[in-house]
């Protein structure tokens, strides 16, 4: 009781007293640099040592090997794992998932820029709220509910043959799914398949970094282009692009690095051949060879580091 | 000035914007549709009958409710952590410049950037070699790891708008530290912890790639749907499953953003 009076005394007549809590933030106000250690440790403890940490530790292990007899790991430096990377199978997974993620890149593009492009410049009121919310549920709706999803709708007997047969275009899709690589023998087990969820649940990610990046370029920009006797094709090409490259660089590093580290998609559609994402949970897992998959791992973080630095030189960051 | 020509949309940037937006919500729609399907065996469309009792089903499947309240505490504990993780970080960076402030936003930020099987993977590595064993305080500290950028996002920018006069103001009137915080700064950045509180709920609540590597034998509800993925065995709960789980992750959404675009127009906060 006598504590809470003291608290309410305090508060009521705002004099700290000489008392343990006010001395104690007179000490930190007068060390700023002492109240900012006490602010960062316990962060700094989680995330600078429990998750560095254990990092650090993971990707060392590619530095180690796996001895092929007892098939326990040599704790010796060597380079051996990366050697074993770039034999031709693995390396040909590094090269799918690249291709892959460069055209799902491309394709969020493509797909993301309308879009964005309307709800920056033409979406008023009303139109803005639901752009942007029509954005943002998609985004954070469950990952596994959009895949399901896809599942639905990818099946042999799903929506979209019905829809191919309704329109007596069956033809096509087959014509479609008989191309060697891409095709398969339903689109739910093709690389189309994949190329499509990908595209579908990273395209979010693209659009909201360039909306950002168009919402900058003010009006008279282009109303000026268009006095100086500009087409809209040419102030497109001159004024709007060039002003969105930031944005489109920032969304093509979210859809870049995503797909380059996910397992999970093409596992559940898509043919059996891996990804890096799929090679490293396999390695790991049931094959039981750490160093190997910690190798695997340095790829997306190699990738993405020279991607960051070309993105970081172009000014990708002041779009985010 | 404005011409009228520049102020409307031509028609094939609106006809592609409309086309995009479809193409993000047709997908989910076509979830809702799934669960009252009278189909059990196959992904058929369109449905042969629709019926109701695929709900009920669900709802005595002990199954389901033993995976959906593991969610629920795990989100809740690492939301606590991030919450106050998240805070800190904020607070400090927003402070003032200092040594390494650079690393520690960078930092904040890597459990998201990297793909979530480096972080899954490393953790995992991590607790075998210490040889903790896996359990429901592990899958908390792989979550806890990456909800605290989606706080310390929202508190970053709430910070940067709150005025340092402010908090100035309440120390020339006497306050100290504790009680400025108390009843200054909190009000202040409430709705932005109360949004990013709810991201980082949506986020963990939904999390699979993380879990998978952190989590032993216990299932969470996205393990749960992970599984009925690779191995279809149930269906039409699968289908109620899915169409709840949207329509839950929905809710924390739509609060966050009434909460964060209310923030713009507190008297005062502005710089």
């Amino acid at each position: 009781m006598i504590m809470a009076s003291e608290g309410q005394r305090t508060r009521l007549m705002a004099t700290p007293g000489p008392r343990d809590r006010g001395s104690l933030s007179d000490m930190l106000w007068r060390n700023p640099k002492l109240f900012l250690a006490l602010l960062l440790c316990l962060p700094l403890l989680w995330l600078g040592v429990v998750y560095l940490g254990s990092l650090a530790v993971f990707l060392a292990q590619s530095f180690f090997a796996i001895d092929d007899f007892s098939g326990l790991v040599t704790y010796e430096p060597t380079l051996a794992t990366y050697r074993q990377l770039f034999s031709d199978a693995n390396f040909d997974i590094i090269l799918r998932t690249v291709t892959m993620a460069a055209s799902v890149t491309v394709a969020s593009i493509v797909i993301a820029f309308p879009v964005a492009f309307y709800a920056a410049r033409y979406a008023k009121g009303v139109w803005k709220a639901v752009f942007y919310l029509g954005v943002m549920l998609p985004l954070w709706s469950s990952y596994l509910v959009k895949i399901y999803a896809w599942k639905l709708i990818l099946a042999k007997e799903g929506i979209l043959t019905w829809l191919f047969a309704k329109l007596h275009l069956l033809w096509l899709l087959e014509a479609w799914l008989s191309i060697p690589i891409i095709g398969g023998n339903s689109l739910s087990v093709s690389y189309t398949g994949t190329f499509l969820v990908f595209v579908y649940v990273w395209l979010p990610f693209m659009i909201l970094p360039i909306q950002a990046s168009l919402e900058r370029v003010s009006g008279s920009l282009v109303e000026a282009s268009a006095d100086l006797g500009a087409r809209p094709g040419q102030t497109f090409r001159h004024v709007l692009l060039p002003l969105a490259l930031p944005g489109i660089v920032a969304g093509s590093i979210f859809t870049f690095s995503l797909t380059l580290g996910d397992y999970i998609i093409p596992q559940i559609i898509g043919s059996s051949r891996l990804f890096i994402g799929q090679a490293v949970y396999a390695q790991q897992g049931t094959a039981g060879n750490l160093p190997l998959a910690a190798a695997f791992t340095v790829v997306p973080i190699v990738i993405m580091g020279v991607y960051l630095w070309a993105a970081r030189r172009m000014g990708a960051f002041d779009a985010l | 000035m404005r011409s009228d020509r520049l102020d409307r949309a031509p028609l094939p940037l609106k006809i592609s914007a409309c086309l995009g937006l479809l193409f993000l919500h047709l997908p989910i729609l076509l979830i809702f549709l799934y669960a009252f399907t009278t189909e059990e065996k196959s992904y058929r469309f369109p449905p042969p009958g629709l019926t109701l009792e695929w709900f009920a089903v669900t709802w005595n499947r002990p199954d389901v409710w033993a995976a959906l309240t593991l969610s629920v505490k795990v989100a809740s504990l690492a939301t606590a952590i991030a919450l106050v993780l998240g805070t800190l970080c904020a607070a400090a960076v927003s402070r003032a410049a200092f040594f390494g402030r650079e690393a520690v936003s960078l930092l904040v930020i890597l459990p998201i950037a990297l793909p979530g099987i480096i972080t899954g993977i490393a953790l995992r590595s991590a607790f075998s070699m210490a040889d903790i064993p896996f359990s429901f305080f592990t899958i908390v500290l792989g979550h806890a790891t990456f909800c605290i950028v989606v706080v310390y996002n929202n508190a970053v920018a709430r910070f940067r708008r709150l005025s340092g006069s402010l908090v100035e103001a309440s120390m020339d009137l006497g306050a100290d530290g504790f009680q400025t915080f108390r009843y200054v700064v909190l009000p202040n950045i409430a709705t932005a912890l109360l949004a990013g509180g709810m991201l980082a709920f949506a986020l963990s609540f939904d999390e699979v790639i993380v879990t998978t590597f952190t989590a032993g034998q216990q299932s969470t509800l996205p393990i749960w749907m992970l599984e009925e993925l690779i191995r279809p065995r149930q269906r039409p709960v699968t289908n109620v499953v899915a169409m709840v789980v949207v329509l839950v992750t929905l809710l924390p959404i739509l609060a966050a953003y009434f909460l964060t675009r209310d923030g713009d127009q507190i008297a005062g906060a502005g710089k």
